[in-house]
């Protein structure tokens, strides 16, 4: 009895103790910036589901490296419970800084606030979160995704700006719940109403990977013979409906034409191909931005709420030229 | 006549046979061209091909899945495992001089095999000697597995540009595609080995009763060996294939839950996953009616939020039916059936 009475006294005294050393260093934190290399950054990344995302993955990478920050890197897998295990665990080894790409919308509130308590500033990266309480991240940095689906749908806009007859549009979706697959879904949708000629007449999600883009495309192909333009969220997407088309006899980019969103490097070379007929560009390249925003705030200074990194658009031709220097 | 259906009713396969009916209604209903195959570019083409097609690699799973059952366990790493055999067999093709030649392509696919089968021989010495729950055993290769996995591939989707390898998931041969008919020798040559042969009992006796089983002499070690190796060798194929569809190994995505597909393929086909007898007919069914109801999501324009509510309804709907107790409710009807039966035979 009293054996258990003093094991039970010593655990109470170490947890004590414990959380003792958690109070300790949370002070610590708030006074004066530190120096580059003893911050640590921790970054969760949704997973490798794309040649966009693993370009996005280096970059981040890469740029932490050559500024001489440490950065804890975590892949989700596309799965939230991952990510919201890999940020609770940064909150408890108490690093400096939290950035990640959300792989949903929503359901971030209550890890937010987690890291909020522990006082560690939070910047999403590419991907925003649906949540009211814009105190729960200091910026959000990334692309204007509904700007995104303008783009793409400006030019179908001008592409079909004389055709008499309906054109039939289907669409690839992202990962359901993401935001960049709901803004380039709404953006693309928004233009096109302009012209009431331009009909989306199935819309499926291909999970944002090749597989995905390929059986979804092979199973509209059949259900919807007149097919005359794909809007796919991502490249690869994209790429898979290219050889489903291929395989139903069709050629890519006439007999079908397809705009997409990314602008990888093995999309840029099927657009240079003729096979892709547009593609918006979503930069991956965030990691200096990303640098920048915890260098300022590690010196005390605010950065802005929304910052949106600079992105453009390609045709065929504009491929062929940009080609030979991507860096993804 | 009545007999028959008396016959047809009873079998467990009765079920699972009249969804995938119901399922080609759907699609039929929804697109009169479900039906229609073509002939283009000298191969067949309809949306029963594709069905074929994109099924193949979960019912080659499901095939070794079928075994690994029998003997009252299961496998989970099925889908890492593919993950690792498609990751080889890619890195193997972008390293070499010549990814075009079909040697460098049989080198590939046979490293990535032999790989596998050392990945199912650990699973096999987990469960038949250190005799670890099979679930515990292969969850172990099933989260490590894609680790593995991306550190072959470094984190990369490899895009690799080479003909025959492409062949496997995407080719013709006879007009007919490459995958079918790789599953197809496949699900023969299990059929054959086990059915034709005591294999089959052997396996379903380890199921049904270890210890028995070893006191009649079964060497069950060795077939719990040999199952667990199999079912990696099928994961193997199925990953091969995965991979050479879009010609892309992605770590993180090929054979992703493919794991639950193949059990679920199992259990829907009326193998019991408490071991024992084992239908691979059963299973074939299972397959095809799990690829035919993502493809009616698809052709039939479910919207992408609804699908997952839609694909547990009609699985919660298939497993109602073949529930003991509405099989039990059914047996009366079957009786009179059988009654009836017997009646007309008389008149006869």
């Amino acid at each position: 009895m009293n054996k258990k009475f003093l094991s039970l006294a010593a655990a109470g005294a170490l947890i004590l103790g414990l959380a003792g050393c958690a109070g300790g260093d949370a002070a610590s934190e708030s006074s004066g910036p530190k120096a580059l290399d003893e911050l640590v950054v921790g970054f969760a990344q949704v997973g490798a589901e794309s040649g966009w995302r693993t370009a996005n993955t280096k970059d981040i990478q890469a740029s932490f490296e050559d500024a001489g920050i440490e950065l804890k890197f975590s892949d989700a897998q596309q799965k939230q419970e991952n990510q919201i295990k890999a940020i609770r665990s940064y909150i408890q080894q108490g690093v400096d800084y939290i950035a990640f790409s959300p792989v949903v919308e929503t359901g971030w509130d209550a890890v937010l606030n987690e890291a909020k308590a522990a006082g560690i500033p939070v910047v999403l990266t590419d991907r925003a979160v649906d949540s009211k309480d814009t105190s729960l991240y200091v910026s959000f940095l990334g692309s204007d995704f509904i700007e995104e689906g303008k783009k793409a749908g400006q030019w179908v806009l001008d592409e079909y700006a004389d055709a008499t007859e309906p054109v039939n549009i289907v669409q690839l979706e992202g990962t359901t719940g993401a935001a960049p697959a709901i803004d380039r879904a709404e953006g693309f949708a928004d233009v096109i109403s302009e012209n009431e000629n331009l009909q989306v007449i199935a819309s499926q999600t291909g999970d944002f990977t090749r597989a995905g883009g390929k059986q979804v495309m092979e199973a509209m192909l059949k259900a919807n013979p007149d097919i005359d333009l794909v809007y796919a969220h991502n490249d690869d997407m994209g790429l898979g409906a290219i050889e489903a088309i291929e395989a139903a006899g069709l050629v890519p980019g006439q007999d079908i034409k397809i705009v997409t969103v990314d602008a990888v490097h093995d999309g840029m070379q099927a657009l240079a191909d003729g096979k892709i007929n547009f593609i918006v560009e979503c930069s991956p390249l965030l990691g200096k931005q990303l640098v920048d925003i915890i260098t300022t705030l590690n010196e005390g200074g605010t950065v802005e709420p929304r910052i949106i990194t600079e992105e453009t658009t390609f045709t065929q031709e504009q491929a062929i030229e940009a080609l030979p220097d991507r860096q993804y | 006549m009545s007999a028959l259906l008396a016959r047809i009713v009873g079998s467990r396969l009765f079920w699972p046979i009249v969804m995938l009916f119901v399922l080609f209604v759907v699609n039929l209903i929804a697109f009169p061209g479900f039906f229609s195959i073509t002939i283009k570019d000298g191969h067949l083409f309809g949306s029963l091909i594709d069905i074929l097609r994109n099924g193949a690699p979960t019912l080659i799973i499901a095939v070794g899945m079928t075994l690994v059952i029998a003997t009252r366990g299961i496998d989970l790493s099925v889908g890492a495992v593919a993950a690792i055999s498609g990751a080889v067999a890619c890195a193997i093709i972008l390293g070499s001089p010549n990814p075009g030649s079909p040697a460098t392509v049989a080198v590939a696919v046979l490293v990535a095999i032999g790989i596998s089968l050392v990945l199912g021989v650990w699973n096999g010495f987990l469960v038949a000697v250190l005799g670890i729950q099979p679930i515990i055993a292969t969850l172990i290769l099933m989260t490590a597995g894609r680790g593995v996995a991306m550190l072959i591939t470094e984190g990369q989707i490899l895009t690799v540009n080479s003909p025959p390898f492409k062949m496997l998931g995407s080719g013709f041969w006879l007009g007919l595609p490459v995958a079918v008919i790789i599953a197809a020798v496949l699900f023969a040559a299990a059929a054959l080995l086990t059915r034709r042969t005591a294999l089959g009992m052997l396996i379903e006796s380890v199921g049904i009763n270890p210890e028995a089983s070893r006191q009649a002499g079964v060497r069950a070690r060795g077939l719990l060996f040999g199952v667990y190796t199999f079912c990696a060798f099928c994961a193997a194929i199925a990953g091969v294939i995965l991979t050479a569809n879009t010609a892309a190994a992605d770590a993180n995505n090929t054979g992703l839950f493919i794991e639950l597909d193949a059990i679920l393929a199992v259990v829907i086909g009326g193998t019991s996953l408490a071991g024992g007898r084992y239908s691979l007919a059963g299973t074939l069914v299972g397959a095809l009616v799990i690829q035919t109801l993502v493809t009616t999501v698809y052709t039939v324009g479910i919207p992408p939020i609804a699908t997952m509510v839609f694909k547990a309804a009609v699985v919660t709907i298939v497993c109602i039916l073949q529930s003991p107790r509405t099989n039990q409710a059914l047996g009366s009807f079957r009786r009179s059936l059988a009654v009836r039966a017997g009646k007309g035979a008389a008149a006869s």
